[in-house]
């Protein structure tokens, strides 16, 4: 057999330096073609939205900036005005943010706000161990207590039945933080038990709890847990409220936790068995730190999610930042101006949230490359 | 322990607690017992504890209470209800209140949320950037601030006589929003609107404040559902030389559904359970109504229980028809 | 407590009697009956689904038998937390997807067994598993993680974490199914290398070279029992069953 004469060939190119790439069509006016207008509907679209812009945002501008009054202690300026009136703020920001606090101790309350918001800084920006973490945080939190509560180091006594505002919103956020997440853990780990009854009792408690609005179980707290207690003995709102909160988190972290739990192959717990770990040390050196990297965004969300809850508290009598705005405002003199107010503890609670998910996402970001 | 050559069977353990402990089944065994006896234990104290209560307070316990006279009028209906009616007929009410909002709400949030979500899968910067906003704003700040912010927003709107008008047909004042019914057109007389149907400031409010918020949710859920498609696939569809539109209708979408549909109807069920909040601004939904039962009939105990387990049934039902449509859309695997 | 067995015994350190196992109403295992020498060599071969796996896998308790015994020097292996603790002691397991846990170092991954489970002390446990990985031949890993070692290495930190226990007996199921090719010959060596230092081992796997080269015993299991046993030249050159014969037209062509 005769071998065929190839048609095919290929060329090596003579030997010689790379070369940089050749310069793109610069310039302003294809890059808003290619990006704003490269099909019809594109371009409709573009036209929809700067339209839409248009019509919405000097109107806006006009009202919160241009035409807005900023301070008048007596609202004789804003009843003039036309824009908003952002005058509220700095005269009722005490009791929006403090609510029924001593006037005289409110003090007290914006230290216990700043150690809060500072460690929370901290442990985000610096990431200390998870070791230093939990020391610190359990320092920080009796010290916010004791500025709190008062009756010691020479400082006015203060009943919880008294805090309100931003303290009260991140002490309650914190301890449903710090309490939901471990009994997340143990509701989860009790859910893929091979025990029957330990199963069933998590089981029932995750899926009832996860199938109750909150303000139903908040209002459960407050008006049963009384009940329950033997004669005599009373139970803290403040505490029947937080009881509350950390059983509700509980069940939606346990769900995450739970998640992390299936997604770690059976080889790691067997090969664990096998190196000898008990349960205990099994869960604590090898599964839970994987879980934990696992679960880290979704657990953020549920914990941004407990921040927002904390407006909750509001329907069961206790005084957070949305309800003390609320009796602020009912001031005849600026009840006409809630809007603004309520524009800027929505603000408020914009930053905190939005940092806190950007957090995340930067986490998040940094976990995927490590691996 | 004596080594046991193999062939012969070896005694059996003696009896004693401390074999048992180390038995693993029968370990396993002792720590269901402990739980549940301790648990057992725990509800006996407490229930205990409620009956003296109540017994003290002098308040009887049962639900006969519910044929009882209600006592209060009910602002928003949809079925007749005045104070001589019955609780049990109040739970009515109520109950279509919430559904009523929550499936007003639901629809709203879904069609939001998909244009938003899309909206963020836009090739166009623009497009891109307001969705991105839209999403960031509304998930970023607490439901029950927005609810009570259109709330305050409504209840500043002028009155009838000088309402926004939609055409002409359709009014926003601080009485609500009055819409067109066929045959049946709104006319202002006097101070009010006749005719028509009139949503309440306070429905409005709640649909704007449930559906707006779980709509940022819906949209990511959206977004993440079209992106979990590979890129493989809609390559493989161009290549097949099917058109844009076809790709996303016939090859995108019917798998994104399946990504999309746990997640959203989780929202759903979110939608159902914070129509609760409608207690915020006096909505007469079900949580609403639930507690001035509570406060007129004395029985609190039983009337948590009503409520909890029609929360409950509801979402155990939306769950329950999740897992049948899951199972329909199962992708047959090997 | 369990009294220490004599060197050069005579007595079989592993012994499965009778051993049968169901999922179910599906019968896994047929009267499973293996002994092994100290010292010595099984290889266990068959198709996938034959229960080779499910076999050594009731051996450390990591599967539960319904019938029989098995017993690990002196040890039965039941339902007893503390009797399955010692038999784990004296066993070793090496998995086909390794199991290395990925969050530690490879070192860690070493010591954390002795340090935690054992009261070894660390510097101790780290100077063993250093010298385990040097025979493993990647000492210079110790600090990496998991995901940074190719499949081979991997493997290879795998066998030597089971080596840090000081096991009687290795087990290996599967170990080289999930390497690349290039990569295969690598945890070979190691696994040659440490049955002629004298470990008793059993392992399961298709690669029949390395049953040639180092088995005393090659089985063949199939459907859930063993169908034939032999030292490897008789088990490959005269294979007694049809199964036999046509299981290793399938592997050896």
């Amino acid at each position: 057999m005769g071998r065929r004469t190839l048609v095919s060939r290929a060329v090596v190119p003579a030997p010689g330096q790379r070369r940089a790439p050749p310069a793109q069509a610069g310039g302003l006016l294809p890059w808003l073609r290619r990006n704003f207008f490269r099909s019809p509907l594109n371009a409709l679209a573009t036209l929809l939205s700067l339209a839409a812009i248009a019509a919405a945002l000097p109107r806006l501008a006009r009202w919160a900036v241009t035409d807005a009054v900023w301070s008048s202690p007596d609202a004789e300026a804003c009843k003039q005005a036309a824009g908003a009136c952002w005058a509220v703020v700095p005269e009722k920001y005490r009791v929006m943010l403090f609510g029924t606090f001593p006037y005289d101790e409110q003090w007290r309350g914006m230290l216990a706000v700043a150690v809060i918001l500072g460690l929370a800084l901290y442990c985000a920006l610096a990431r200390p161990s998870a070791r230093a973490v939990a020391a610190s945080w359990l320092a920080a939190m009796a010290a916010v207590f004791v500025l709190m509560l008062g009756g010691v180091l020479g400082l006015e006594p203060v009943g919880t039945h008294a805090w309100g505002g931003l303290p009260l919103t991140l002490i309650m956020f914190v301890g449903t933080v710090a309490g939901g997440v471990p009994l997340g853990v143990v509701l989860a780990l009790g859910r893929r038990s091979s025990m029957p009854a330990i199963r069933a009792v998590c089981v029932g408690f995750i899926e009832v709890v996860r199938g109750l609005p909150l303000v139903t179980v908040l209002f459960m707290a407050s008006l049963m847990l009384p009940l329950f207690m033997p004669e005599g003995m009373s139970i803290d709102k403040f505490l029947r409220a937080q009881i509350a909160m950390t059983l509700f988190f509980a069940a939606y972290a346990a769900e995450v936790v739970r998640g992390g739990l299936q997604a770690i192959g059976k080889g790691q717990y067997e090969a664990a068995d096998t190196v000898g770990l008990s349960y205990r040390q099994k869960m604590a050196c090898v599964i839970l730190p994987q879980v934990g990297r696992i679960v880290l965004p979704s657990m953020m969300n549920e914990i941004i999610r407990a921040f927002k809850n904390t407006t909750f508290i509001g329907i069961i009598g206790m005084f957070d930042v949305l309800r003390a705005t609320s009796t602020a405002i009912q001031d005849p003199v600026w009840v006409r101006y809630s809007i603004e107010a309520y524009l800027f503890i929505a603000l408020l609670y914009f930053v905190m949230c939005y940092g806190m998910s950007r957090h995340s996402a930067r986490i998040e970001d940094e976990l995927t490359v490590r691996r | 322990m004596t080594p046991t050559p193999a062939g012969r069977r070896p005694a059996r353990p003696p009896l004693s607690l401390r074999n048992a402990w180390n038995n693993v089944h029968t370990r396993a065994w002792i720590y269901q017992l402990l739980v549940v006896a301790g648990l057992l234990g725990l509800g006996a104290y407490l229930i205990g504890n409620a009956q003296h209560a109540l017994s003290k307070q002098g308040i009887s316990t049962g639900f006969s209470f519910l044929g009882a006279r209600a006592g209060f009028e009910i602002g928003e209906k949809s079925i007749a209800f005045s104070s001589t009616d019955s609780f049990l007929r109040a739970y009515g009410v109520a109950i279509l209140n919430t559904l009523k909002v929550s499936a007003a709400s639901i629809l709203l949030a879904t069609v939001v949320g998909v244009a938003v979500g899309l909206g963020r899968l836009s090739a166009n910067p623009l497009v891109r950037k307001l969705a991105s906003i839209y999403v960031e704003v509304f998930r970023n700040t607490p439901q029950l601030i927005q609810l009570v912010f259109w709330y305050t927003l409504i209840a500043n709107l002028p009155r009838p006589r000088e309402a926004f008008s939609l055409g002409g047909m359709a009014f926003l004042s601080n009485r609500g929003l009055t819409l067109p019914w066929p045959g049946d057109m709104p006319v202002l007389r006097g101070f009010n609107f006749q005719g028509g149907v009139t949503l309440s400031p306070e429905f409005v409010a709640l649909l704007l404040g449930l559906s707006l918020y779980i709509a940022a949710f819906i949209a990511e859920i959206v977004r993440s559902g079209v992106q979990s498609v590979g890129r493989g696939q809609v390559e493989a569809a161009q290549a097949v030389g099917l058109g844009r539109a076809d790709i996303y209708r016939r090859i995108v979408f019917p798998q994104a559904l399946r990504v999309m549909v746990p997640p959203a109807a989780g929202q759903y069920v979110s939608i159902i359970k914070n129509s609760s909040l409608g207690v915020a601004i006096g909505y007469p939904e079900l949580f609403n109504v639930n507690n001035t039962i509570v406060t007129l009939s004395g029985h609190t105990v039983e009337a948590i229980a009503i409520m909890m387990s029609i929360y409950l049934a509801i979402s155990f039902a939306i769950a329950a028809l999740m897992n049948l449509y899951n199972r329909c859309v199962q992708i047959r695997e090997r | 407590m369990e009294t220490a067995m004599q060197n050069a015994n005579p007595e079989p350190i592993v012994v499965l009697d009778q051993v049968n196992k169901w999922y179910g109403d599906f019968h896994v295992l047929r009267d499973v009956s293996l002994s092994v020498g100290r010292g010595e060599k099984i290889v266990v071969c068959g198709p996938s689904g034959s229960g080779k796996s499910t076999s050594i896998r009731c051996i450390n308790r990591l599967e539960e038998h319904q019938e029989g015994r098995i017993v690990v020097d002196g040890t039965e292996v039941d339902a007893d937390v503390r009797r399955i603790e010692a038999v784990r002691r004296k066993v070793g397991m090496v998995f086909q997807n390794f199991n290395l846990f990925p969050h530690l170092t490879v070192l860690d991954n070493l010591t954390l067994g002795p340090v935690r489970a054992q009261g070894v002390r660390r510097d101790e446990a780290q100077a063993r598993a250093i010298e385990l990985l040097k025979r493993v031949r990647i000492p210079e890993q110790a600090l990496k993680f998991p995901g940074q070692l190719s499949g081979g290495q991997q493997q290879r930190v795998a066998i030597a974490r089971a080596l840090m226990l000081q096991p009687q007996v290795m087990l290996f199921d599967e170990p080289t199914s999930a390497l690349d090719p290039e990569m295969i010959h690598e945890v070979l060596d190691v696994m040659t290398e440490l049955a002629q230092a004298g470990m008793t081992m059993i392992c399961v796997t298709h690669e029949m070279s390395f049953a040639r080269k180092v088995a005393d015993l090659v089985v063949f299991m199939d459907a859930g029992e063993i169908v034939e046993a032999a030292p490897p030249e008789e088990f490959f050159s005269a294979p007694k069953s049809e199964r036999t014969r046509l299981f290793l037209s399938q592997v050896l062509h």
